[in-house]
């Protein structure tokens, strides 16, 4: 290793020293790569937002088991299953408490522009906090009020106004259907792809909304254990004692399943694999234009290498060398665009759009492997170089 | 001199272009022996297989039949990994100086060093800078070589190729690309650090005016060498 380290800094950078001779072709390279890189960081910042923001609400529910009917497809398409299943798994041993969740899609008037948009509204039991949302736990009792909902300020769309009054403790109201709501107070999860925002209210005040739908019919259960119980083998206790009508999962089960169903039916993984791909190709495309340009204009020099003694790994060597510069100098200055294109979407969109730690690794070691391919294809060019040529 | 041995030994050398029907003999039946601290001047028509004589000796082709005796080693029948070996006891000059572009001419002349992988980067540009001053470009070593002369360049080109101190130099008409006073000028270069240096040179050239430098003269005709023009029409 020292000894290696001590070769690389005793050698003549030739690789650097070319790509510093043409600024051109070096402003062109690092722009192809920061391109692709940017493009591939956006698909892989959608695609993990999608997935995050279609899988919020199950992130954030305070149960230790979940309970929803077998045909349920996701938070916002759960079906209904009868009630009685809760009060059936709250004689299996170790169940602490089972309470009920009502989830269904209402066109609702956005107070601020009159236009009607899709929000999910969530109907829980006021006596006990159903999600891990503080905002939302503290204004329990505002929902006990009837026809007033918790509006998710993050939602997408205008809302501003009504924020700020809301915020200010001003009365704002609405029409779900042909009834009459209030704003009363506000929390924040965000949006997602099916519904623009999300509203919480008490199940009494979601009955009141859905006239027609049986109080026995509910969405999802959240059980809760005793302290000290195993999740496992509670959850395996409770499916064997329910009908399969019902299938029961763990807290980290219930999430996967949502996970699994957005991979499965959404083209979220489809759309962005096929971006992430398109952008590394136009990277590969881009710098093996500069790196074959480059080898080409400098064969009789590297023939004249070859007549000299070095060997074809050492041309094969500053050929590598330059794609790793590239590499790096074409990461950078993507990776500071995304961060920078990642706070616009998140500001327009409402998306929890963010770079994690890991997802820079991976989009390093993408640009790595796409200059080094097209690196490796480049020296194919090498060959032409021939030091008995050179004579003539 | 006789009674050392030969750095360069060709016997009953033969090399062939193509395959098949399209192989076609270019040369025929090759002797040659240069001794140490020699200039050997080729001269000969054009497409008579000067540089394809100059091209085995360095190592650069395969030698295929008979005997090419370099330093000691032989290079018909030499693996690919031995001839890239062989090659660095070698300097060569070009008529193109095929200096990189992307290197000063400092950078340039340390390459001819860097490739013997031996002295430390700091010695290489030391003996670099030496080599520069010798060939009198002391004050264009940074110079790139876009921005040197014709003639600067064949400079450049000559200390990369002494800068090693090798045992041989090889040059393809060094001089073709240069007017008459500047190729005058490096041949004499040329003649006077071989001298100092003690190396053998094989120069390639058509021009009649830088004969004077040879210690000895061969004529290549129709890939046939002789000694004497004429002799190559006797044989
Ligand atoms: N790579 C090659 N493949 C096939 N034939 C070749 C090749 N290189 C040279 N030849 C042929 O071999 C013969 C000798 O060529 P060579 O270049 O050695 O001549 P030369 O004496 O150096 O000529 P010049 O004075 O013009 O440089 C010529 O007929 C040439 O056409
Ligand atoms: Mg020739």
């Amino acid at each position: 290793m020292l000894g290696f380290i001590k070769t690389l800094i005793e050698r003549t950078p030739l690789g650097l020293l070319q790509l510093k001779h043409d600024r051109m072709r070096l402003l062109v390279a690092i722009a192809g790569i920061t391109f692709a890189d940017v493009l591939i960081f956006m698909q892989l910042g959608f695609a993990a937002a999608l997935y995050k923001t279609n899988t919020q609400y199950p992130r954030t529910l305070k149960a230790d088991l979940v309970i929803i009917g077998t045909q349920a497809k996701n938070f916002g398409k759960l079906r209904t299953f009868p009630r009685r299943r809760l009060y059936q798994a709250l004689d299996v041993p170790g169940v602490a408490s089972a309470d009920a969740l009502y989830i269904q899609s209402v066109d609702w008037r956005n107070p601020q522009t009159r236009k009607k948009t899709s929000m999910l509204l969530v109907g829980q039991n006021p006596d006990r906090p159903s999600f891990n949302l503080p905002e939302v736990n503290q204004q329990l009792d505002a929902i006990r009020m009837p026809d007033t909902v918790l509006f998710d300020r993050a939602s997408r769309g205008k809302y501003q106004d009504i924020i700020t009054r809301v915020q200010q403790g001003e009365r704002v109201t609405t029409e779900i259907g042909r009834r009459t709501v209030t704003v009363a107070g506000l929390f924040k999860v965000g949006a997602s792809f099916s519904d623009d925002g999300a509203l919480i209210t008490s199940d009494q005040n979601f009955l009141r909304l859905f006239p027609k739908r049986d109080a026995g019919a509910v969405s999802l259960g959240l059980i809760r254990l005793h302290p000290g119980s195993d999740p496992d083998r509670v959850r395996a206790a409770v499916a064997a004692r329910l009908p399969d009508d019902v299938q029961v999962l763990t807290n980290r089960g219930y999430i996967d399943f949502e996970m699994a169903e957005i991979k499965a039916t959404s083209p979220i993984g489809f759309v962005f694999g096929l971006g992430t791909t398109m952008g590394f190709i136009v990277g590969i495309v881009i710098v093996y234009q500069v790196l074959s340009t480059d080898v080409n204009s400098h064969l009789a020099e590297y023939a004249t290498f070859k007549a000299m003694g070095y060997r074809n790994a050492y041309l094969l060597g500053v050929i590598f060398e330059e794609a790793l510069i590239l590499s790096i100098l074409g990461f950078i200055p993507g990776l500071a665009i995304a961060l920078g294109a990642y706070q616009l979407t998140a500001t327009a969109t409402a998306l929890p759009i963010a770079m994690p730690f890991g997802r820079g690794v991976i989009v390093l070691l993408l640009t790595f492997v796409m200059c080094g391919a097209s690196g490796a294809i480049a020296t194919r060019r090498l060959q032409a170089a021939d030091p008995a040529d050179i004579f003539s | 001199m006789m009674n050392q041995k030969p750095v360069i030994a060709i016997h009953q050398l033969d090399h062939y272009f193509g395959t098949g029907k399209l192989r076609k003999q270019v040369l025929f039946d090759i002797n040659l022996e240069i001794f140490a601290g020699e200039i050997v001047i080729m001269t000969g028509p054009s497409g008579s297989g000067k540089t394809t004589l100059l091209t085995l000796i360095g190592g650069l082709r395969s030698a295929q039949s008979g005997s090419l005796n370099i330093l000691g080693q032989e290079l018909c029948g030499a693996s690919q990994k031995e001839l890239v070996k062989a090659r660095r006891h070698n300097g060569y000059i070009f008529q193109a100086h095929n200096l990189h572009g992307s290197l000063t001419a400092l950078e340039n002349v340390q390459m001819g060093l860097e490739v013997h992988g031996t002295l430390s980067k700091g010695e290489r540009h030391r003996r670099a800078t030496e080599m520069l001053k010798q060939v009198g470009l002391k004050e264009h070593i940074d110079y790139y070589p876009a921005n040197l002369s014709g003639g600067q360049k064949q400079r450049v080109a000559i200390a990369r190729a002494l800068v090693s101190r090798p045992k041989i130099v090889l040059a393809d008409e060094p001089t073709a690309a240069l007017d008459k006073k500047t190729g005058r000028d490096v041949v004499d270069l040329m003649h006077d650090l071989a001298k100092k240096q003690g190396c053998t040179i094989l120069l390639v050239t058509h021009d009649n005016r830088i004969l004077d430098i040879a210690d000895q003269i061969v004529y290549m005709e129709d890939g046939r060498l002789a000694t004497q023009p004429e002799s190559v029409a006797m044989s």
